[in-house]
């Protein structure tokens, strides 16, 4: 008997992985990137992978995308990986974003406002032109100028339209306030989504998904006429309660961004016409995914709002359940794997219907 | 004709009411259907008939009022007691319900045959043959070619479409038919031949069919009584002879001027 | 807690097991029902099993004997990689004998050996519901298998057969449990279907990206879905196995050169090795 069956998955597997170690080092002479400077130096990719990630830790993310050579979708996959053994002790308190120790705010619908427009560090207005002497490793840049000391407290752009009635007020939900927001990392997703359970999933989905859809409802697919009522990006303080004290405590603090669309809203039998807030909250400085997420909020808005959905964007089903890049990354890359049993009798199918046909054709 | 039931009515609706916020849909409407009756509901857009006949099937609950069904072993049942698979079973078996639209009303990715053939299927059809045989007959039956049992219905003309709708509806029997304008949107001469259809069907079977129509010729043709709507209510109601040529009711008597004028 | 790894026995914490083993008793008491469980994310990809190793995580205990097979076969790179995560978190024994195991964890094959009482045979699911295909909308599908309305399922079989004379399907061939859920028993070849009927071991799936558990307790009725007049045919290549000679057991089609040449083979390596080690002492 010529043939012998194929063996040695175990080894194939152990050489596999010898090699990924050997191409994530690359060439030796060059020095070996430090998660630190992963941490410093590649923020915002360190931001998306904590967002998407669902867990805030700076060091870890940056210790992920080193592990997978910068593939932030796996790395963040590492990184959800880690966090589903952790032990999960309380649901923290609602975070004040009014609070937020602001590094950046920024206003469409406003040319000025109490708090004023602070730009902070933003690709805006740069000119995408590659700089060389980032290149050539040049020296410290130039210390930013002074931050002004301490601001006023900033009010937020759609409390400032709530104080005249313009602003649909957010319902509190049913579930009294202590009651804990739903968790998706616990329990599985079901239809009809209540609102708290699709901004987490938002939250966790994926940036380019998310981008791609919240474009689509610019564009027509979909009933959006949103401005930007506010970006604000800074820091935001956790408290928990523990049971045993009764009282909140501050456990630390996150760098959050925060972006509220204003979106118009021709009313309904019940409501006068009004605008409707989109909302977007992420981990990080991750604007766009904010923005995005706040579009496909107001999009999913659709069916409550009383308006016709008919979008992608619009679905919720569609959006939800496709929105998490590491179940979609897992179920198309699994397409890798042997499918040799179903393959052939796909093949044995195909012969046989072939064969009818075949024969019907002679007859 | 000693069917349990034969002498009571098959359907029986009492003081309906339905408001869509501030307009009333449908305001105190009774009505009820015998076996084997054709009972015509006309009246121009917006006087509430089409909410009537979905209110009737169940497809919608009223805001009052209730609508009772009497099953083939003549036991009375409320429909809003009913419970949604009831009502499945019920769409499905002892009633049908025929589209304005056929695309509202067919699978056009399934070939006529299949569409036929699923009502079969969906109450337990397990033989191929008889599935087919079945089909190949109901498409004689609404004057369809045989030989096109397994094209798709997109491939139909607008009058075949609502033939096969008719065919997927009839194909288990049903006691009790609600139509929805079925002539809507088809051409005259269409038009003419699809409600000669219905009318033998109609006869042949037995059935008791509800039919909305704003069309006064066709209520003529197939309804033995008419029940004339207007902003949500019935103002007129009797044999259809009656109605037409002796319309009492001054909204009446301007529906049938103004079929006569056209 | 094992010492050697860090992480729980069988990786998971108890408490989720404890869910699990609820979502699974439940499935066990509604043969064929898709109970939803709230799935972890596994340290291996969604779409490679993460489903059926959360449930046998779930069922293990340290005198189980675990087998891990992958297209029917012991050695394929995934089954390998989830025998070494088990024999890692759990330090269990690990088998490639069918009849030995006490419990089998599955991607696309039944094995061959018959299986009996006390086995438990937990399979891999990518895509629970049977209707996918036919109506995307979950929440719609949770009302058709509410309302036991199949009809659809039935008219597909039925264009297959007006189309092509047969069922064009020939993997994950749903199937009816106990009469009452429309089932898909994961993408399993339709040569396979026949051996969960009344099968003596209990059979659990999970889906871990799409969070559903469902079971088939011992001795359940498990039917293909089919016509009178055009019953259920499971197909395999009408040849022998060219390494054991067996007529009866699904093969493997192995290309030899790039002029046409094939053989067969068993896709099932244990029993296609348990056979050949019973010529050899024959001989």
């Amino acid at each position: 008997m010529a043939y012998v069956a194929v063996k040695g998955g175990e080894r194939a597997i152990e050489a596999a992985h010898a090699w990924l170690a050997e191409a994530r080092r690359g060439e030796p002479a060059v020095p070996e990137l430090g998660v630190d400077q992963v941490e410093e130096q590649l923020g915002l990719a360190v931001d998306r992978v904590m967002a998407e990630g669902a867990c805030y830790d700076r060091g870890l993310a940056a210790l992920a995308i080193k592990q997978a050579r910068g593939d932030l979708i796996e790395a963040a996959f590492l990184l959800r990986a880690y966090r589903t053994t952790l032990p999960r002790f309380v649901a923290g308190a609602p975070l004040d974003t009014g609070a937020m120790r602001i590094r950046r705010r920024i206003s469409a619908t406003y040319k000025d406002l109490p708090g004023g427009q602070v730009l902070g560090p933003t690709f805006d207005y740069t000119h995408r032109l590659l700089d060389f002497a980032l290149a050539a490793e040049g020296e410290a840049p130039p210390p930013p100028p002074e931050a002004p000391a301490e601001a006023e407290r900033m009010p937020r752009v759609t409390g400032i339209l709530a104080q005249e009635g313009l602003m649909q007020p957010e319902a509190r939900g049913e579930a009294p306030a202590e009651a804990e927001p739903p968790d998706l990392t616990r329990e599985p997703l079901a239809f009809p989504a209540a609102r708290p359970l699709r901004l987490q999933s938002l939250a966790r989905g994926d940036e380019g998904f998310l981008l791609a859809l919240g474009y689509s409802t610019q564009r027509g697919y979909g009933n959006a006429h949103p401005f930007v009522g506010e970006i604000r990006m800074g820091e935001v303080a956790v408290e928990i309660t523990p049971p045993e004290l009764g009282f909140p405590i501050e456990i630390g603090e996150v760098t959050l961004t925060e972006c509220q669309m204003v979106n118009q809203f021709a009313g309904s039998k019940t409501e006068p016409p009004q605008f409707t807030r989109g909302y977007g909250l992420t981990f990080g400085h991750a604007e766009r995914k904010a923005m995005a997420m706040a579009l496909v909020d107001r999009a999913l808005r659709a069916r409550e709002l009383g308006e016709e959905a008919t979008a992608p964007a619009e679905s919720e089903e569609f959006v939800l359940y496709h929105c998490d890049n590491v179940e979609a990354t897992g179920f198309v890359e699994h397409l890798k794997l042997p499918h040799y049993v179903d393959f052939q009798s796909e093949l044995e199918k195909i012969r046989q219907l072939r064969a009818t046909a075949l024969r019907e054709a002679a007859e | 004709m000693s069917a349990p039931g034969m002498n009571a009515p098959l359907l029986e609706a009492s003081d309906l009411a339905l408001r869509y916020g501030a307009v009333p849909a449908l305001d105190g409407v009774s009505l009820a259907i015998w076996p084997g009756e054709v009972v015509a509901i006309v009246g121009e857009s917006g006087s509430g008939k089409t909410t009537l006949l979905r209110v009737l099937s169940g497809l919608l609950p009223p805001d009052a009022g209730s609508v009772l069904y009497r099953d083939p072993e003549g036991t009375a049942q409320r429909l809003e007691a009913m419970g949604e698979a009831a009502l499945r079973r019920l769409h499905r078996t002892d009633w049908g319900f025929v589209h304005q639209n056929p695309r509202d009303g067919l699978r056009l990715g399934v070939s006529a045959g299949g569409n036929i053939g699923e009502r079969l299927m969906a109450t337990g059809a397990r033989h191929y043959g008889s599935i087919r045989e079945a089909a190949t007959a109901w498409l004689r039956r609404v004057e369809i070619d045989p030989a096109r049992i397994d094209a798709l219905p997109r491939t139909f003309s607008g009058g075949m479409q609502q033939r096969l709708q008719i065919a997927r509806t009839l194909v288990t029997h049903p006691r009790l038919v609600f139509m929805d304008e079925p002539t809507g949107g088809l051409d005259v001469s269409v038009q003419a031949r699809l409600l000669d259809l219905i009318r033998a069907l109609v006869a042949d079977l037995g059935l008791a069919v509800l039919l909305v129509t704003h069309d006064i010729a066709a209520a003529r043709l197939l309804a033995h009584r008419i029940l004339v709507m207007r902003h949500g209510r019935v103002v007129e109601e009797g044999l259809t002879d009656r109605v037409l040529d002796d319309p009492q009711h001054a909204y009446t008597q301007l529906l049938v001027a103004s079929v006569l004028a056209a | 807690m094992s010492a050697t790894t860090g992480y729980n026995f069988g990786y998971l914490d108890e408490d989720t097991k404890r869910m699990i083993r609820r979502a699974l008793l439940k499935a066990v008491a509604i043969p064929g029902h898709q109970v939803p469980f709230g799935s972890r994310e596994m340290p291996l990809p969604y779409g490679w099993g993460t489903g059926g190793i959360q449930v046998t995580a779930s069922v293990i205990g340290p005198a189980d004997r675990l087998k891990v097979i992958d297209q029917g076969a012991d050695d394929t790179t995934n089954a390998v990689s989830i025998r070494r995560f088990f024999a890692r978190v759990a330090g269990v024994e690990t088998t490639e004998r069918t009849a030995e195991a006490s419990i089998i964890q599955t991607r696309h094959r039944i094995p061959e050996t018959p299986l009996r009482e006390g086995q438990i045979l937990v399979y891999q699911v990518p895509m629970p519901e049977p209707l996918f295909r036919l109506e995307p909308r979950v929440a719609e599908t949770k009302r058709m298998h509410a309302l036991a309305d199949y009809g659809l399922m039935h008219v597909k079989l039925y264009e297959d057969i007006a189309r092509h004379g047969h069922v064009a399907i020939s993997y994950n061939y749903p199937v009816m449990v106990n009469g009452r859920y429309l089932m898909s028993p994961s993408p399993i070849p339709a040569f396979d279907n026949p051996k969960m009927h009344r099968n003596p071991a209990l059979q659990l799936f999970g889906a871990g990206r799409e969070k559903r558990i469902y079971a088939v307790p011992p001795y359940t009725e498990v039917r293909s879905l089919d016509f009178e007049d055009h019953p259920f045919e499971p197909v395999r290549a009408r040849a022998g196995c060219a390494l054991c000679g067996s007529r009866e057991s699904y093969l493997d089609e192995v290309v030899t050169d790039d002029a046409g040449g094939r053989i067969f083979v068993c896709s099932d390596t244990d029993y296609c090795q348990s056979r050949q080690a019973r010529q050899e002492a024959a001989e």
